[in-house]
């Protein structure tokens, strides 16, 4: 039995008086892809949003239930949120460089931890940026704007910026939608290269892209988890009508 | 002819309306044109004719510490040296952005991160209430309370550098506040979410990522405070002594360019020496308010280069 990083049981979320997650059960393995898929709406990016606690920006929100990373519940007061989100990483749908060099963007998570090591740092910025496969491309503008790079340069700059802080999570929401195919098709690939040092949680909206590159799929609607099961049983053999209606494209 | 054609070939009620709408934009475009160039003529032909006129050497009249127009000094020369003014008005508004900077960028932090909700309930009627106080006011003020409290403090009169730093510091504090809150919050939010999904703190995500990458409108936003300092007359004027002398420290009595020209501006014949000098002031007044203008427009552009 692979051991579970994340477990969350029994998690429902209201913004205000409208439940957006209304009892979610489901667990993590470790260094391994899942994909989180369903039509919009559907609380999928919500929930992923839960688990780095980036949620706690939004006003007028209740979260109810219990999620723990390696057994600890993130939510208990005495959690450190910084500390969690250290851990936990996340990678955003728009790519969000910050308008500094792509050299300061990759140490960003260092210098915040107060490193200031150059040899460290440098070192850092080269694993990071191979590791997020932008390495080949990047190399001799280090020093250049990130915003001058392409849409798709700059998501695995982000990346890379995420691998830097070496989390045990990463949380990626639809990252590469807002990308042409050919850049989609190298993030895809790079993540599945990272499992071996990560565990991977991805939203996305590509059916394709989830039953290639992920080892378990959940599928959410109207604020529930409908079917979470292996990737390859899911899509050839779904255990659910209505999993079944979506990925054969009848909604959603 | 066809009916239709016919029409087509004739000028429609809406379209001369647009005619007609765009001929009075026009000439109220111009007229500002003219106005404005007007302005800069005039106030340049009389200032100019404190060189051209009156012989006077223009690097004197910025360098030579003696104002007084009306007599001459051993050589024959008229003594029109205007560099106390012209000190006393960098030293009031450079302190005043010193003083108003932190205070703004503090309270501007304060209502865009730290309590978006309570700071614009509160802080932004307040600097808005600031803004519209009629100058006279705050010079009325300085006169009855920071002038006494500088004179029991410092000793001396109370009037002087520090007396206008202060009026001047509470002026710009409401501008110089606004536009920090909007260079703010022109600061996207996902800049905010991607450096705390790092692990910032929310000290951290101000400090290394909002600030950093607003600075061009927070200097911005100090310059035009520093305009608004530099051209304000009546404040000013009731407390800072209104002494042509260079400064010796920041309680003794001073003065700037706007208070001895709105001092002796009507006390001169119109092309005498004494009225263009005061021309002169005018004429530096003005490059001085075009400079922090450019100084503007620079910054902004830089700014959107290097977005």
């Amino acid at each position: 039995m692979a051991e579970k990083i994340i477990t969350s049981q029994d998690v429902h979320l209201y913004y205000g008086e409208h439940e957006a997650l209304k009892g979610i059960d489901l667990d993590f393995t470790a260094h391994e892809i899942t994909a989180l898929i369903g039509p919009s709406g559907s609380g999928k990016s919500t929930y992923l949003r839960l688990l780095n606690r980036m949620n706690d920006l939004l006003p007028n929100i209740r979260i109810t239930g219990d999620i723990r990373l390696h057994g600890q519940d993130i939510y208990a007061p005495e959690t450190d949120v910084v500390q969690l989100r250290k851990e936990v990483g996340m990678v955003f749908q728009q790519p969000n460089p910050f308008p500094f060099s792509i050299y300061e963007n990759v140490i960003y998570g260092l210098r915040l931890a107060g490193e200031k090591n150059k040899t460290v740092l440098d070192e850092a910025v080269e694993s990071s940026l191979q590791a997020a496969a932008v390495w080949e491309e990047t190399k001799d503008v280090l020093h250049q704007s990130a915003l001058s790079l392409s849409g798709g340069q700059q998501q695995r700059v982000c990346i890379a910026r995420v691998l830097a802080v070496k989390p045990a999570v990463i949380l990626l929401d639809e990252p590469t939608s807002a990308l042409d195919p050919i850049s989609s098709s190298k993030i895809e690939q790079m993540l599945v290269n990272l499992k071996n040092d990560y565990t991977i949680i991805m939203v996305t909206h590509n059916m394709q892209q989830a039953a290639r590159s992920s080892d378990r799929t959940a599928f959410f609607l109207d604020g529930q988890l409908i079917e979470f099961n292996a990737t390859a049983k899911f899509f050839t053999a779904p255990a659910h009508k209505e999993s079944e209606d979506y990925i054969s494209g009848r909604f959603g | 002819m066809d009916p239709i054609r016919e029409s087509l070939l004739k000028k429609s009620h809406q379209a001369k309306l647009e005619r007609r709408g765009r001929l009075l934009g026009l000439f109220c475009i111009s007229l500002i044109v003219v106005v404005v160039a007007a302005i800069f003529y005039f106030v340049a032909s009389r200032g100019l004719a404190t060189f051209y006129h009156d012989k006077i050497n223009l690097w004197d009249f910025l360098t030579k510490q003696a104002w007084n127009p009306g007599t001459k000094d051993s050589h024959g020369i008229p003594e029109v040296g205007a560099l106390p003014m012209i000190v006393g008005s960098f030293l009031v508004t450079i302190f005043a952005a010193l003083v108003a900077t932190p205070f703004a960028i503090g309270a501007a932090i304060f209502m865009t991160e730290i309590s978006p909700r309570r700071g614009m309930q509160i802080l932004k009627p307040v600097t808005e209430l600031l803004v519209g106080i009629p100058s006279v006011v705050y010079g009325f003020i300085g006169l009855t309370v920071v002038v006494p409290v500088i004179r029991y403090l410092f000793g001396g009169t109370g009037f002087g550098i520090l007396a206008g730093t202060f009026v001047l510091f509470v002026m710009i504090l409401p501008t110089v506040t606004s536009m920090s809150v909007d260079a703010l919050r022109a600061v996207p939010r996902h800049y905010r979410e991607a450096s705390l999904a790092l692990g910032a703190t929310r000290w951290q995500t101000i400090y290394k990522v909002v600030l950093r990458s607003s600075l061009p409108g927070l200097l911005t936003a100090i310059v035009f405070g520093m305009a608004r300092a530099f051209g304000e007359a009546l404040a000013v004027q009731m407390v800072i002594g209104n002494a042509a002398l260079l400064p010796h420290n920041l309680v003794s009595p001073a003065s700037t360019l706007t208070s001895i020209l709105t001092m002796g501006i009507g006390n001169t014949i119109m092309g005498s020496l004494e009225n263009n000098a005061l021309w002169s002031l005018a004429l530096i007044l003005l490059l001085m308010s075009l400079v922090f203008n450019l100084l503007i427009r620079l910054i902004g552009r830089k700014g959107a280069l290097k977005p």
